[in-house]
């Protein structure tokens, strides 16, 4: 507890980010070998993961870099649908799961990069409500671009198409994917392993990248523009690096989401879902990366949790939701809850260090 | 467009000198050939001043008849100034008088719409604020702009941005540049914050420092891009009169140890007639004196601008 204490504050938090992560997934594999788990939530064990990939990088590009991006579904996509195919490719003739796994995603996260960099560059001309208002726009347009999207593949290899799946000029072979119907037969390669380990990949790129150079340039340039370029910082460039991080990011966990099914359309990735992850990182608090995850983890069991209501459903999450926002953003709450810590934190000297360190921790981001 | 013609025209006429020179030498290199090598060659006057100390270096800054336009208000008009190397430079002039859009125009924030600035010689057009930042100058601003959400550390750190360098990849998986540089990272910004003794603070959030406090960080970060030039906008703006005397000391101070040159804007008359060596006063966008500082206390023009003709002055009563 000592050491812990010494460390620097941020260098804190972000091992406790880590720990939460490791433990959250102990303990489930432990309750998963108990057999303590119902069949939904083992089922939810990898979109949960996609999901908390997705508000990980948006943070980057919300929180840190500080713009509203309305079209991070579409980054997802794009991993999605390219890692499936590369799947699909790859799983003929790599027996290993992990490596074929592995290669896909790492794919996806490419093509996601690229998507990311397209979009990026006339996206990163405007600011504001505009930039937000052109990100919906593009996510739109990956999406429509993806509906006339048809891939194949047949002895000879892969058969691309932007007209029907007649015009693949097939000799055999399996249709990967048809234009809006999607994607059917995906090899179902991810698992919740999968899910932990790609959740940990995106908080090392994440953090690491926040306390650093490019990350301080980052932040500067949220804080204040004109002053970051005072200092000499390309502005362009390093809200540019943001942005496309944060798309090869969402394309990983794109990647990850859609090997988790047996089949996938790309209206499973339309403005719902950018909006469903935005509210992970606003629930979440804007550039607290851990928050974002909670909250993402939280709202996708949830929905699932509340079945048993029916109809009302839907309602019920919905008012969890308004519940949750005003709760939390209430001064007079806020302040009860900042009495309640100061208390908690005369008490003792063992007790009170333990606190002080949960606290420095979440109060700093 | 009109400036492209003007430019155009400059050329074309700069090349018909040179013919005319070219010719001209000729001539007289004909004429009398034997006495060509022994032409007294003298200085040529000019209207700028730099203290003696610096007047055999390449200036710091040059200004020609930079000027700006807002629809059809000329906000600065024919500005010229000259900065020596190690020079105490002061700006000063009524309010609205065109002394931070001056500013604004040596950085870029706006682009001049007449005129040329030449920062050590090299000339700033088609630079953006960061170029110009590279090219030596450093500012802080008249309202604080400081990176709030950041710490005092990080601040200074964000400062020393182009002068340590570490790529994006290195960064991110924590490669041993990355450790490298920050360490000097580490080390250098608490060396700067040494300067205004503000080493202390150097975990606090900056947004949360005393308004004073605020001003000296914006100092030390704008110290931090290495600069030749530092251009500092009302920096006794809301200190107290102690705070004040020790703010001159250190702008000495900086002066002497980083031997660069400064330009200051500010109201505080103690603090611009006790440290400026030369100043130069702006009224309505324009240049109305240059001088040192008992040539401007003394000036006609300048007592006119801040306080009225006494004629005037007279009729209306």
């Amino acid at each position: 507890m000592e050491r812990i204490k010494n460390l620097n504050k941020t260098t804190r938090s972000n091992i406790i980010t880590f720990a939460i992560v490791i433990v959250a997934f102990v303990v489930m594999q432990a309750l998963i070998a108990a057999h303590a788990v119902s069949h939904s939530i083992i089922g939810l064990l990898v979109p949960i993961c996609a999901y908390v990939c997705m508000s990980i990088s948006l943070n980057l590009v919300v929180g840190i870099s500080g713009e509203l991006s309305l079209g991070h579904a579409g980054f997802m996509s794009v991993g999605a649908f390219s890692g499936l195919v590369v799947a699909s490719y790859l799983n003929a003739s790599i027996n290993s799961v992990p490596l074929c796994l592995f290669v896909s995603i790492v794919v996806a996260g490419i093509f996601a990069a690229i998507a990311g960099f397209l979009v990026g560059l006339p996206v990163m001309r405007l600011r504001g409500d505009y930039l937000a208002i052109v990100t919906l726009a593009f996510g739109e347009i990956i999406k429509n671009l993806l509906n006339n999207l048809y891939v194949g593949m047949d002895a000879k290899g892969l058969h691309f198409s932007m007209k029907s799946a007649q015009a693949l000029g097939m000799d055999g072979g399996k249709i990967l994917i048809e234009g809006p119907k999607g994607a059917v037969g995906i090899p179902q390669l991810s698992s919740f392993v999968a899910g932990f380990i790609l959740i940990l990949f995106t908080l090392i790129v994440v953090l690491n990248l926040v306390n650093s150079r490019t990350g301080r340039a980052i932040m500067a340039v949220r804080d204040n523009r004109i002053a970051a370029e005072s200092v000499g910082i390309n502005v362009t460039k390093y809200r540019l690096i943001a942005f496309v991080v944060s798309a090869a990011l969402a394309g990983m966990a794109g990647a990850l989401y859609a090997m988790n099914f047996s089949s996938i359309a790309p209206k499973k990735f339309d403005f719902n879902t950018s909006i469903l992850v935005l509210v992970f990182v606003v629930l979440g608090g804007m550039g607290n990366i851990r928050g974002g995850m909670i909250a993402a983890a939280v709202l996708t069991v949830l929905p699932e949790q509340l079945r048993f209501i029916g109809d009302y459903r839907m309602l019920i999450y919905s008012v969890v939701l308004i519940g949750v926002m005003i709760v939390t953003n209430n001064p007079k709450i806020q302040r009860v809850l900042g009495d309640f810590k100061e208390r908690f934190r005369r008490r003792g000297n063992g007790a009170a260090q333990e606190v002080d360190s949960l606290e420095g921790g979440a109060s700093d981001e | 467009m009109s400036s492209d013609v003007r430019e155009v025209k400059g050329s074309q006429s700069v090349a018909a000198t040179e013919k005319k020179a070219d010719a001209l030498s000729a001539e007289k290199g004909k004429r009398d050939a034997s006495t060509g090598g022994n032409v007294k060659m003298v200085p040529v006057p000019s209207d700028s001043i730099v203290p003696e100390r610096d007047a055999n270096k390449s200036p710091v800054l040059e200004c020609r008849h930079l000027g700006i336009d807002f629809g059809g208000l000329r906000a600065v008009d024919d500005f010229n100034m000259m900065i020596g190397r190690t020079e105490i430079a002061g700006l000063i002039g009524p309010n609205g008088a065109g002394k931070t859009t001056a500013f604004n125009l040596l950085t870029k924030v706006y682009n001049p719409t007449r005129g040329t600035v030449l920062i050590d010689g090299v000339d700033t057009a088609g630079m953006d604020i960061s170029k110009v930042s590279k090219a030596g100058i450093a500012r802080t601003f008249q309202n604080i702009r400081l990176f709030n959400s950041l710490t005092v550390e990080e601040n200074v750190r964000i400062g020393l941005h182009n002068q340590i360098k570490c790529g994006m990849w290195s960064g991110m998986f924590r490669l041993p540049r990355h450790w490298a540089s920050e360490k000097e990272f580490h080390n250098k910004s608490l060396e700067l914050l040494d300067v205004f003794h503000m080493a202390g603070n150097a975990n606090e959030v900056a947004g949360s420092l005393p308004y004073g406090a605020q001003r000296r960080l914006e100092i030390v970060r704008a110290l931090a891009t290495n600069p030749k030039l530092l251009l500092l906008d009302e920096p006794a703006a809301g200190m107290n009169p102690s705070e004040t005397a020790e703010l001159m000391e250190t702008i000495v101070r900086i002066r002497d140890e980083f031997q660069i040159a400064i330009l200051l804007i500010e109201h505080d008359m103690d603090l611009v007639m006790g440290i400026c060596e030369g100043i130069a006063v702006l009224n309505f966008g324009k240049i109305i004196a240059k001088g040192t500082p008992k040539e401007i206390q003394s000036d006609q023009q300048v007592i006119e601008a801040y306080l009225g003709k006494q004629d005037d002055a007279k009729d209306g009563e």
